[in-house]
Parts: C-alpha cells; sequence; structure tokens
C-alpha cells in the first residue's frame, strides 16, 4: 500500500509540474524560444507573492491576483522589446538572451531577498489531507494544485482551439510569415503567447513556494523539471505536457519510496529512458514531425 | 479606369542579388493583369514586394492613391491587398475551415462564399490542410485569401505542380472572382494560361520589364522574345 501511496502522491505532484512546464512548452510551440530564464522566472513569482504577504495583509493565495497579471505584463513587455529584436538574429541569440535574464534575476533577487529560504504560509492547508486507508492519504493542497493545473491546461486548450486570436496562435506557430498576410500581427501574437506563458508559470511558481521551501538560486534546477516534463509528454503538446508532470512525479516518489536520496535521480532516469525510447515524448505518434 | 495599384520604378535585392530592377507596374481597378517570366525572372518577388513581406530598396508602391511602400504586411491585408502565396502556404495544423476563417485575420467572416465558389471544399471542411491534395490546397489557399473580401489578389503561379485539368478547374472561377469587383494581379510560367486569363499582360526579364501589353493582340513571337530574351 505505500507504493499505491508513492503513486498517488506522484500524480498529485505531476500536475504542478505539469502547471509549471505549460509555459515553457507554449513558449517553445509558437515561438521556438527555449526560456533558460523559465526556472527563475516562477522563483521571482514566488518572491512577488512573498514580499505583498509581508507589506500587505494578504492571504498567500489572493497574492496571485496581483502576481499573475504582473507577470504577465512582464512576459508581454520582454517579448515586445527584448525577446524580439533577437529572433531576427539566428537561432543562438534568444536562448543567449533568456540564459542572461536567467542570470541577472538570480543575482537581482539575490541582491534584494538575501540568500535565505522562504515559504509562503497556507496555514494548516499545507498538511490537511483525507486519509483514504491505512497508508493512502491525499493532501488538500496537492489535489488543489493538480485541479488548478488541469483547470488551466483544459482553458489555454479551448482558447487555441476555439478563439480567433487562439487559432490565430496556431497558425503564427505554423507559419509566422504567411500569417502576416492574413492581416494578423505576429509580434502581437507573440507577446501574447509569452503573457500567457508567464501567467502559468506565476501561478506554478507561486504554489512551489507554498509546497516547500524556494531561494534565489533555485530557478535552474526547476527548470530541468519542467524540460522533463515537456520532453517525456512531448513537445508542443499541452496533453503531453500534463502527461510528462504526471510521469515525471510519480517517478521521483516511486524513486523517494525506494530510498529518499533517489527521488531526483528516478525521475532524471525516466526522462533518459523516454528520451532513448521514445523521443518523440509518450504521447506522440512516431510519425509526428 | 483609375489606377488601383502603382508600382514605380522598385528595386528589390536579396543581399547582394539584386532580384528587380527599376520595375513599373500599373494595375486599373477591375482589370486582371498577368506577369509572365521565366524562372528567376522576379515574379515573386514582385507580389512578395507588394504584399509587403519584402522590403524595396529604392521606389515606390501606391494603392488606392495611398503610399503603402512603408507599411508592413499585417497593415496592408486590411486595405484590401491580398496574396496567394507560392507553394500555397497553407497552415498544417488547421483544418480547412479554420485556414478560411483565418484569412480574415482577428475578424469575424463566413466562409458562405468561398463554399460557393469551391463546393468540393464543403466536404473536406474538418480535415487537416496538411492532408489535402494539392489542387485542394491551392483552391483553400485561394479561398483564405478571398476571405478578406479583397479589393485586390495576388496570385502566384496558381498552377505550379497542378495537373493541367486541375489548373483549368482553378482558372475557372476566376471569372466569378473578377465579376465581384476584385481586380487580380496574377503571375505565370504557364504563357497560355496566362494569356488567356488576363486583359493585359506584362513579360519580366531577369529583373526587368521586357513586354507589356493587351492580352489579346500580343503576338507569340513578341512574348518568346520577351520570355527567353532572345
Amino acid at each position: 500500500m505505500t507504493w499505491v501511496n508513492a503513486v498517488v502522491q506522484g500524480i498529485l505532484l505531476g500536475g504542478l509540474y505539469a502547471l509549471f512546464a505549460t509555459g515553457l512548452s507554449l513558449m517553445f510551440g509558437v515561438m521556438r524560444i527555449v526560456n533558460l530564464a523559465h526556472g527563475d522566472l516562477s522563483v521571482l513569482a514566488a518572491f512577488l507573492a512573498f514580499a505583498l504577504i509581508d507589506a500587505l495583509p494578504l492571504n498567500a493565495f489572493a497574492t496571485l491576483v496581483l502576481v499573475v497579471p504582473a507577470m504577465a505584463a512582464l512576459g508581454w513587455l520582454l517579448q515586445r522589446f527584448v525577446l524580439q529584436r533577437s529572433l531576427g538574429a539566428g537561432q543562438l541569440a534568444p536562448l543567449l538572451v533568456t540564459f542572461g535574464l536567467s542570470v541577472v534575476l538570480q543575482n537581482v533577487l539575490l541582491e534584494v531577498f538575501s540568500p535565505d529560504s522562504r515559504a509562503l504560509d497556507i496555514g494548516g492547508l499545507g498538511t490537511a489531507g483525507l486519509r483514504l486507508s491505512g497508508s493512502v492519504s491525499v493532501g488538500w493542497f496537492g489535489v488543489l494544485c493538480l485541479g488548478i493545473a488541469i483547470a488551466v491546461l483544459v482553458g489555454l486548450q479551448l482558447f487555441l482551439a476555439r478563439t480567433a486570436f487562439g487559432r490565430a496562435m496556431r497558425a503564427t506557430s505554423d507559419d509566422q510569415e504567411t500569417v502576416q498576410l492574413m492581416g494578423i500581427d505576429h509580434r502581437r501574437v507573440y507577446a501574447t503567447a509569452t503573457a500567457i506563458a508567464f501567467a502559468t508559470l506565476a501561478v506554478a511558481g507561486v504554489l512551489f513556494g507554498m509546497r516547500t521551501t524556494f531561494d534565489p538560486s533555485i530557478g535552474p534546477a526547476r527548470l530541468i523539471f519542467a524540460f522533463e516534463a515537456v520532453i517525456i509528454g512531448g513537445l508542443g503538446s499541452l496533453w503531453g505536457t500534463l502527461a510528462g508532470g504526471v510521469v515525471l512525479g510519480v517517478a521521483q516518489t516511486v524513486g523517494a519510496q525506494i530510498s529518499p536520496a533517489y527521488s531526483i535521480l528516478a525521475g532524471h532516469l525516466v526522462f533518459l529512458a523516454v528520451l532513448v525510447l521514445r523521443p518523440q515524448g509518450i504521447l506522440r505518434p512516431a510519425a509526428a514531425r | 479606369m483609375t489606377a488601383l495599384l502603382t508600382v514605380e520604378d522598385l528595386d528589390v535585392r536579396y543581399g547582394d542579388a539584386q532580384a528587380l530592377f527599376g520595375v513599373d507596374v500599373t494595375v486599373e481597378a477591375g482589370e486582371t493583369l498577368a506577369v509572365i517570366g521565366a524562372n528567376g525572372a522576379g515574379k515573386s518577388t514582385l507580389l512578395k514586394t507588394i504584399a509587403g513581406l519584402l522590403r524595396p530598396g529604392r521606389g515606390r508602391i501606391r494603392f488606392d492613391g495611398r503610399d503603402i511602400t512603408g507599411l508592413p504586411a499585417h497593415r496592408r491585408a486590411p486595405l484590401g491587398i491580398a496574396l496567394v502565396p507560392e507553394g500555397r502556404r497553407l497552415f498544417p495544423s488547421l483544418t480547412v475551415e479554420e485556414n478560411l476563417l483565418i484569412g480574415a485575420g482577428l475578424a469575424k467572416a463566413r466562409p458562405d462564399r468561398i463554399y460557393e465558389l469551391f463546393p468540393h471544399l464543403v466536404a473536406l471542411r474538418r480535415r487537416g490542410a496538411g492532408l489535402l491534395s494539392g489542387g485542394e490546397q491551392q483552391a483553400v489557399a485561394i479561398g483564405r485569401a478571398l476571405m478578406s473580401d479583397p479589393r485586390l489578389l495576388l496570385l502566384d503561379e496558381v498552377s505550379l505542380g497542378l495537373a493541367p485539368i486541375v489548373v483549368k478547374q482553378l482558372y475557372a472561377v476566376l471569372p466569378a472572382i473578377t465579376a465581384a469587383g476584385t481586380t487580380v494581379l496574377l503571375v505565370e510560367q504557364d504563357v497560355n494560361q496566362a494569356l488567356a486569363a488576363a486583359d493585359r499582360v506584362q513579360c519580366l526579364l531577369e529583373g526587368r520589364v521586357a513586354l507589356e501589353a493587351a492580352a489579346g493582340d500580343v503576338s507569340r513571337a513578341a512574348v518568346t522574345r520577351a520570355y527567353f530574351g532572345v
């Protein structure tokens, strides 16, 4: 039964990984930008929430109302005025820009918030849960994270499939030159896609901050989890990202069940196994591009 | 008649290679102009520059009396310029109907008129655009361009890679398009097809205008001379 419990905990953790990886997947899917600052930006979101709780009488969840729009605006501006300029300068340029941003963010956070570990306090919710049987219990916070992740992914999927702007986003991902012939400004589509990506990573960053401690240097370690979730699920597929997050989460909790030291390693091993056996990801047919 | 599109003294270069040298083109409102020429004569370059995908090194482009030389492509489309690009360039991850809908940009538009022009697309509306035959793809590409109700339709090599019978079917809808008041500037390698479809013809040779004549009274010999430069 402890194994069943490990799998259940892994699925719940996987929801958070999937939510976190969504933005990385979206930015790569629409703009072919690999955002190396993805992890640091989620840490920035957590620190923003931390500062807000410090300054205002706000509940940790309520900070999302301010942090998410702020991060979305940051994403829009960053794409429109920084990343857009780098896109014309070859494939390496945006990669270097986001790498530079990652270094800058880590150092600014270190300067402003010190290297201390922080956490966002959610009171009793962090430990409250439902005992299903002798050794299987689900924490309400984990269920909430998975629920938010699924809601965000479903919402994003509907947006892409059903709205005119979502359609424009998919078309821009296919062919950013031809889409301009339809009267659509691809730069505006890019900026909006980045804003959405930043909004989702902000939610994930704040939820991470509620789940575990964070410090200014933890971003790159998180980025790896997002990469692994995206690659396991298959690049450019939202449902793949959810599946990838869940597989990664389960691998880590099952690994931890064997020995706590194996948690991260087990995730990496599953990732490597997928890369070797199914490089297109678990949810993609082999024929897809 | 008044000129809908005036291209004056247009120079376009790709890096070190110059593709157009001082090209002048005028398209009157309501007419169909065919630009013919061999591979590499600069036909596609001309259309891409008019649509705004390429920037000219020199020269002016005027549309409906307005200078649009510096306008980006996405701001030319709303003025009424639509390009059917070479090689169709459909969006493969969108369905046929979605490809048509996006032809109107972010605006709402119904594809009914397109389905009247190309009835065989109705059955294919939910199919992915990547799963169509070449002729079906070309029909969708033309339909997509018409969704914005353009005043000027730019057609780039509609016949490219298609069987003659399919080309004939596609050109058969052209009268219906022009009858609705759309001015057409088409580019073709197939001289006979171009002469049959157009009111006027202009021949490009190595980036320069080599011939300009009414499609009805141009001699084969003159076209051959302008086409091959012999």
